[in-house]
This record gives C-alpha cells, sequence and structure tokens, in this order.
C-alpha cells in the first residue's frame, strides 16, 4: 500500500484512543459476567439511556458532558444498583436463562422508552472542542478522543484499586468464584451482584459521556458500540477486566486500519472477522480463564 | 447455646430433615455422624441459612435464627466451615483471611491473623500464593483459619479431615482439641468415627432424616447398632 507512514500511525493513535472507550462499555459488560455470570443483554440499552441522559445535561441544562461524567457515573451506580436489586434479581429466582430474558425486556422497555420520549430523529450536541486536535509529533489526535482514553486509564486505575485494596472489591471477587463461601463468612452476596451491576452501568455512563461530543444519539445507538463490546469481551476472555481494555485498545485499531485499508463503511469487517477468529483459535480469548 | 427443635429441610421435592432435634451446649463439641447422603451437610446449611427451614425451629443464644440470612447468621457468630472448604480461589491466603473477618471481629483483624499463622505456619510461609493453588490440606487449614478470623462463638466443621493424609488427620484432631480447650463449641460433622468420638462430648447419629441414636459420646459408642453400622464392630 503506498500509504505514508504518519497516516498509518495516527490511523493506529486514533484507533487505540477510540478502543479505550469501547474497552470502557465492553468493561461493564466484563465485569457483570465474571461476577453474575451473566451476558448482560440490557447493556445497550442502559448505554443509550446514559448517552441521552448526557445529552439533556447539556440540552437542558448546558452541563459540558465532561463535568456531567462523575455526576452521571454516581446517578447510574445508582440506577444500575437497583434495576439489579429489584428487577432482575428478584425476577430471576438464581436461574441464569431467566435473567436472560429479564435483562433482554428490559431493554426492550429503555428502548421504547427512549423513542417516545425522545423520538426517533439522531440528535448531537455541539460543543466547541468537538473538531478540536492536540498536536503530537507528526500526528494529529483528536480531542474528545484524548479525553476520552485518559477517562478510560483512570476508570481502570480506580477499578483496580477497587478490585485490589478494598474490602468491597475483595468481597466482590470472592463472590464471583466462590458465592457459598461468600455468603458464609457473612458476605451479603445479593447486594454484591447489585454492587457490580452498579459499577458496571457507571462505566456506562462515563463511557457516554465521553462518547457524545464525537458520536450522534439515537434511541438504538447504545447496540452498535455493544455489538463491538461483545467482540472485545470475546477476545479479552469473558469475565477479565484487563482483557476488556486491551481488547479495547485491539478491536480500535482493527477498527482504524481496516476503516483505512479498506474504507469507512468496511471498517467493521475486521471487527467481526477478528471475532469468528478468536472463537475458532482461542475461545477463551486473550486473558480468560479456562473453564 | 444451639437447640434445633422438629427441623424439616430438603431441596425442591426431596425432604432430607425429617425432623431434626440437636442441642448444642457452650463450650461442648458434638459430633454429628451418619452415612454418605444422610444429611449432615444438608443441616449445616440449614443452621447457616443457605438452605431454607421449612418446619421447625432453630435458636442460637436465645435468639431465633432461622429465615434469617446467612449475613446476620454469621454475624451473630455461628461460623461454619463448609465441606469441600469453598476457600476464595482467585484469591491471596492473606484476602482470604481478611474475609473471614468481613462481617465480625474487624477490630482484631491483626491480632486474629498472627493467631492464624501461629497455628498454621504453613499459611504464613504462603500469604501471597493464590488460594487455588493451595495443597487440598492447606485449603482446609485456611478455610479453618478464615474461621477463626470471626472469633467464632460457636464453630461448624464440616468434615475437616476430608482428603488429608493420616498424619494430617491427626493434627487436625488436635486442632480441634485445642480450640476447644479454649472454650469454643464446635459442631464436628466427620466420616472418622472412631476418632470423632474419642475427642466428643457428645454425639448424634443421622439417619433417614432423622437423629436415631444420640447422647454422650461413650453411651453412642457403646450402642450396638452404631458398632455394628460404623464401626465395624
Ligand atoms: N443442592 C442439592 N440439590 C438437591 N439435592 C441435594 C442437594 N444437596 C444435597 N442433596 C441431596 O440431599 C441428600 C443429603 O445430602 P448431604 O450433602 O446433606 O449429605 P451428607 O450427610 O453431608 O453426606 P456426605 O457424608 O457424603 O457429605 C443427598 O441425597 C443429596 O443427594
Ligand atoms: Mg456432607
Amino acid at each position: 500500500m503506498g500509504l505514508p507512514p504518519e497516516i498509518i500511525l495516527e490511523a493506529v493513535l486514533n484507533g487505540l484512543l477510540t478502543g479505550a472507550v469501547y474497552g470502557l462499555v465492553a468493561l461493564g459488560l466484563t465485569l457483570v459476567y465474571g461476577v453474575l455470570h451473566i451476558i448482560n443483554f440490557a447493556h445497550g440499552a442502559l448505554l443509550t439511556m446514559a448517552m441521552y441522559a448526557a445529552y439533556v445535561a447539556w440540552a437542558s441544562l448546558g452541563v459540558d458532558p465532561y463535568v456531567a461524567a462523575l455526576p452521571l457515573a454516581a446517578l447510574f451506580f445508582g440506577i444500575g444498583y437497583l434495576v439489579q436489586r429489584l428487577v432482575i434479581g428478584p425476577a430471576s429466582r438464581g436461574k441464569d436463562e431467566n435473567i436472560l430474558l429479564v435483562t433482554l425486556g428490559l431493554s426492550i422497555i429503555i428502548e421504547n422508552l427512549m423513542l417516545a420520549v425522545f423520538r426517533s430523529d439522531t440528535r448531537s450536541i455541539d460543543v466547541p472542542y468537538a473538531m478540536d486536535v492536540i498536536e503530537a509529533g507528526p500526528t494529529l489526535l483528536s480531542y474528545p478522543r484524548v479525553i476520552g482514553f485518559v477517562a478510560t486509564i483512570a476508570v481502570g486505575v480506580a477499578l483496580y484499586v477497587l478490585m485490589r485494596f478494598t474490602m468491597t472489591g475483595k468481597a466482590i471477587r470472592a463472590v464471583a468464584k466462590e458465592r457459598t463461601g461468600a455468603a458464609l463468612v457473612g458476605i451479603d452476596v445479593a447486594h454484591v451482584y447489585a454492587v457490580t451491576f452498579g459499577i458496571g452501568t457507571a462505566c456506562l455512563a462515563i463511557a457516554a459521556a465521553m462518547l457524545l461530543p464525537s458520536f450522534y444519539v439515537s434511541p438504538r445507538v447504545g447496540n452498535a458500540f455493544v455489538l463491538v463490546a461483545f467482540t472485545i469481551v470475546v477476545l479479552g476472555g469473558m469475565g477479565s477486566v484487563v482483557g476488556a481494555l486491551v481488547g479495547g485498545l485491539v478491536i480500535g485499531v482493527v477498527e482504524s486500519l481496516s476503516g483505512l485499508f479498506l474504507g469507512e463503511s468496511l471498517g467493521q469487517i475486521g471487527i467481526f472477522l477478528i471475532f469468528i477468529l478468536v472463537l475458532l483459535v482461542r475461545p477463551t480469548g486473550l486473558f480468560g480463564a479456562r473453564a | 447455646m444451639l437447640e434445633i427443635r422438629g427441623l424439616e429441610a430438603g431441596y425442591g421435592l426431596a425432604t432430607v430433615l425429617r425432623g431434626v432435634d440437636l442441642t448444642v451446649p457452650s463450650g461442648r463439641i458434638v459430633a454429628v455422624l451418619g452415612a454418605n447422603g444422610a444429611g449432615k451437610t444438608t443441616l449445616n446449611m440449614t443452621i447457616s441459612g443457605l438452605v431454607r427451614a421449612r418446619a421447625g425451629t432453630i435458636t442460637f443464644e436465645g435468639r431465633r435464627i432461622d429465615g434469617l440470612a446467612p449475613p446476620a447468621i454469621a454475624e451473630a457468630g455461628l461460623v461454619h466451615v463448609p465441606e469441600g472448604r469453598k476457600v476464595f480461589p482467585n484469591l491471596s491466603v492473606r484476602d482470604n483471611l481478611e474475609l473471614g473477618a468481613y462481617r465480625r471481629a474487624r477490630g482484631t483483624r491483626a491480632r486474629n491473623m498472627e493467631r492464624v499463622f501461629d497455628t498454621f505456619p504453613r499459611l504464613k510461609e504462603r500469604i501471597r500464593q493464590g488460594a487455588g493453588t493451595l495443597s487440598g490440606g492447606e485449603q482446609q487449614m485456611l478455610a479453618i483459619g478464615r474461621g477463626m478470623m470471626a472469633e467464632p462463638r460457636l464453630l461448624i466443621l464440616d468434615e475437616p479431615s476430608l482428603g488429608l493424609s493420616p498424619l494430617l488427620v491427626e493434627e487436625m484432631f488436635a486442632l480441634i482439641r485445642r480450640l476447644h480447650a479454649g472454650g469454643l463449641a464446635i459442631m464436628l460433622v466427620e466420616q472418622n468415627v472412631a476418632q470423632s468420638l474419642d475427642i466428643a462430648d457428645d454425639a448424634h447419629v443421622l439417619e433417614n432424616g432423622t437423629f436415631a441414636i444420640g447422647g454422650t459420646a461413650a453411651q453412642v459408642r457403646a450402642d450396638p447398632h452404631l458398632q455394628r453400622a460404623y464401626l465395624g464392630l
């Protein structure tokens, strides 16, 4: 290919930056899978909801999405906690196949709610920095993507500290692998499930705030990201937090490069080739434990 | 200390416990014996709140605990070291022990951890090791150590010697004696009938979902039915 190296370098860097936010979406999915052992089919709808929340914060209250990120994370932690505690947990009665249906139903309800409130038109916000770039050597990096990358790293570090060094994090990890033992030392398993779900949803809120300056919002927008997030989770290894972040970066680069070489509209093909390849060659993913 | 009356429990359509009565007086070792599948583990799980009692009452230190959730029961000081260890394989030895004090005795955690390490020096050598990579015997030590971290008032041990070498089994029984000498009440579920009867004050034999034989360890040992069925005499 006759592309100059700077262009390729720039595509790789921008891929890494975008991929980080994909990783953030995948993080919530993989965390919930790792601890609750369920695939949350409402993940995309919750992301959509978070993007609308960030949109409303901007459009009605004039709050910049980057400023809104932390308050939204707190709000969506609460929403996630309550959804798991009051809806998914009780409705599933401990049966995983019920959970699948419950989260699927939940996603339909949320999507239709968004459709009723916001109609089906796409919306976007107009922040002054949307098109800003940061010069990094010979390449130009999009400012919103750099912010998204930094936010993802910050969330990753915060999660690492939480999981390694706090009693709450240790309790979450204990419940993930040994529910009975956890209950016997006095860990409230239902509470830990809800906290985990809440953390996953809070990750979505931050991702939403990072995506909003450069992406449109529509009632089904979350699904596109979650499809990519599924690929990332499979690539990184189901339940692996590090895998989600690294997988996100890989997928971001793959998307960016295949966009560069195959054309913008085919950018996602590379992602699904990876998906199939991983399933064939290494079904446990890069960081996944064997069954 | 622990009073069980008319306890019934089971899974789905199957009833496992059909009217169990049991008393564990404070400071005593009570052995619970019975064939495989008799319902000993089910009894422990029901006491701990993991299996729901369908009928009957469980009273711990004067307070009804049947119907309480496991965390509340653990908080009351009724600590259960389950069959199969159930340590947290993805956490280090230290984190496993710390979580033992999740609901109780957080203030005295450091001191209790030293106590556990005095009892099990092997665990101290492996403090950073993932519990999942410990040997079976080490995992059993960790499970008991995790239980001790909660400063139990009553300790339920479900087959603590399962899978241990004969030497370690001896050590395990010596440890149970030591814990008991410190004033701890223990409910001991064991396959090693003879050894259990040696250290227990009282013993009960579970058969068909109820306690068929019960009394002091000496009385139970002298029971001809038990001698035939469990001691091979
Ligand atoms: N989760 C479960 N679901 C359905 N049945 C169960 C469950 N756990 C145990 N059982 C059944 O309940 C009965 C009693 O089992 P339990 O584990 O209490 O026996 P046990 O006395 O502890 O046996 P062992 O000495 O082998 O440990 C058995 O018939 C067993 O198959
Ligand atoms: Mg058993």
